[in-house]
């Protein structure tokens, strides 16, 4: 691939007390790329996406992101979260703020625009995931779903560069996790570069440039979608896909 | 089904007209036991003198009486001492939250010394120690004391205000590029207040109360004006009754707006 590293990680450890999280984790992310992390629960993969942003601090090796050296208190750091857009399990919305003033109140404080160009922003990409007539509600009156797609407005109000997406709609109701999966692959289809943990494998399957496969800490299997699910090339893989996919 | 239920000690005392009346049954007692109790010492009663401690009317219109310059006094000795303990108090926890370990461990140690420590000493540690040393008056040395010992309570309010605040807010906030203060100001601090409106209230009713002991250096507050007046006139028992009632009054105004305030902050979810 020619196109430029966004995210290059290597051989990252890390460390929760004597618990090893990570082990020798070494991922490149290009622009443009779309990269899916899978793997069963405790395999380090929501670690390994907090680090990219510097929610999590790596306790050995070097993680560069957007050409920032990323390391505990880096005083980059602040500027690069605004260039990496995240989207949590459980939305994080501001409860005490309206839907517009949760989109707005980063472009204005962090990015120091005008409410006028942030609510302009704002209503752009409120158009975008489809809630233009919810902005005057407080987050408590919308369902998970609308809330989570408030969430990836929110981010992506801050025009990042990545968008980071942790088990998005892991704590969605599954009627709910299509419409935040459609406003998800809409977004690919702009040529965000993203990286997803998810479980939804149709959703990698249609999006995914590259499949990250993850195990106790470590990358197992790295390939794109069309191998990882027709013929993956570790026997964890497999046993893991058989295991998801058989329902 | 109701007229079937037996009828049990609770549901009887529960009941309105009945709680009323053991209400004015136990007022009564009291009042009995000192209208009695003064009769016995050969208490000569004289509350006809008390409402010209009040006020007065005169040629002039209405004048405050030396019991409504006290209340006075003591609202603004409160207020004064209330800002300066949230200040404090605010200033505190955020040190023991800053994750410092010198932050913490300042924090940790004001807080142990204010709370094991009695207010009155406290308060001649400010008057007659610190007063000479830094020459401040005994109205400072009041403020200082009731700001000091108070700022320890609400430094812990503040405390599990902010610590109430799900964790996500914070990661949240940090993912779209805020720095700490930022975080605080916009996204924290405005979620914990309504954890944090009901028992700063309740600290303000426990200061005013404290507020009472800055009498023993004479600051001219509402008990030092019962004092006073009772060394003039020995009406011990009316003098003391009307400051009681005098407190009392202002405290419960202060509980209502206190229940108000909760409602309002309540809804927001």
């Amino acid at each position: 691939m020619t196109r430029k590293p966004i995210i290059v990680a290597k051989k990252i450890d890390k460390f929760f007390g004597d618990f090893q999280a990570l082990t020798d984790i070494s991922l490149e992310v290009h622009q443009g790329e779309r990269v899916v992390i899978c793997g069963p629960s405790g395999s380090g993969k929501s670690t390994l996406i907090r680090c990219f942003n510097g929610l999590e601090n790596h306790d050995a090796g070097t993680l560069q992101v957007d050409d920032i050296e990323l390391y505990a208190d880096a005083p980059q750091i602040r500027q690069l979260r605004q260039d990496v857009g995240m989207v949590f399990q459980q939305f994080n919305l501001f409860p005490h703020l309206t839907i517009l003033e949760n989109l707005t109140i980063g472009p204005m404080k962090v990015r120091n625009l005008s409410r006028k160009q942030a609510e302009e922003t704002a209503r752009k990409y409120l158009e975008r995931v489809r809630i233009p007539e919810q902005a005057d509600k407080r987050p408590a009156q919308l369902s998970g779903g609308q809330q989570q797609r408030v969430a990836i407005a929110r981010a992506l109000c801050m025009e990042p560069r990545v968008m980071l997406f942790d088990e998005p709609t892991s704590s969605l109701d599954p009627e709910m996790i299509g419409e935040v999966l459609d406003v998800m692959v809409e977004l690919a289809e702009t040529g965000m570069t993203m990286v997803v943990v998810t479980h939804e494998m149709g959703f990698a399957r249609k999006v995914a440039d590259t499949m990250v496969f993850m195990e106790a800490g470590k990358i197992v299997e790295v390939s794109p979608p069309e191998t990882f699910f027709t013929n993956p090339k570790s026997a964890r893989a497999r046993l893991f896909l058989d295991q998801i996919l058989e329902h | 089904m109701s007229n079937t239920r037996p009828v049990t000690l609770k549901r009887v005392m529960n009941n309105l007209p009945v709680g009323v009346g053991l209400y004015l049954v136990i007022v009564g007692v009291i009042v009995w036991v000192a209208y009695t109790g003064a009769q016995q010492m050969g208490y000569n009663w004289q509350w006809y003198q008390i409402p010209k401690y009040i006020y007065t009317f005169t040629d002039d219109g209405f004048q405050p009486g030396e019991i409504l310059h006290g209340l006075w006094a003591t609202i603004v000795l409160s207020a004064a001492s209330f800002a300066l303990a949230t200040v404090l108090g605010l200033g505190i926890a955020l040190l023991r939250l800053s994750g410092l370990v010198v932050g913490t461990g300042v924090a940790i140690g004001y807080l142990e010394f204010i709370r094991n420590i009695p207010l009155l000493v406290l308060l001649y540690l400010f008057y007659y120690v610190l007063g000479p040393v830094f020459g401040f008056d005994r109205w400072t040395a009041a403020v200082l004391t009731l700001g000091v010992f108070h700022s320890a309570l609400i430094s812990e309010i503040f405390r599990a205000g902010i610590n109430s605040v799900a964790q996500g807010q914070w990661e949240a906030a940090a993912s779209i590029g805020m720095s700490r203060g930022q975080a605080y100001r916009y996204i924290i601090l405005p979620q914990s207040v309504r954890f944090m409106i009901p028992p700063l209230f309740g600290e303000v009713v426990h200061l005013i109360k404290s507020s009472a002991i800055v009498s023993v250096i004479a600051v001219a507050e509402l008990t030092t004006v019962g004092r006073n007046i009772i060394s003039d006139t020995y009406m011990s028992f009316e003098i003391w009754f009307t400051i009681a009632a005098v407190y009392l009054a202002l405290t419960l105004v202060l509980s209502f707006g206190v229940s108000a305030i909760e409602r309002r902050f309540q809804p927001a979810t």
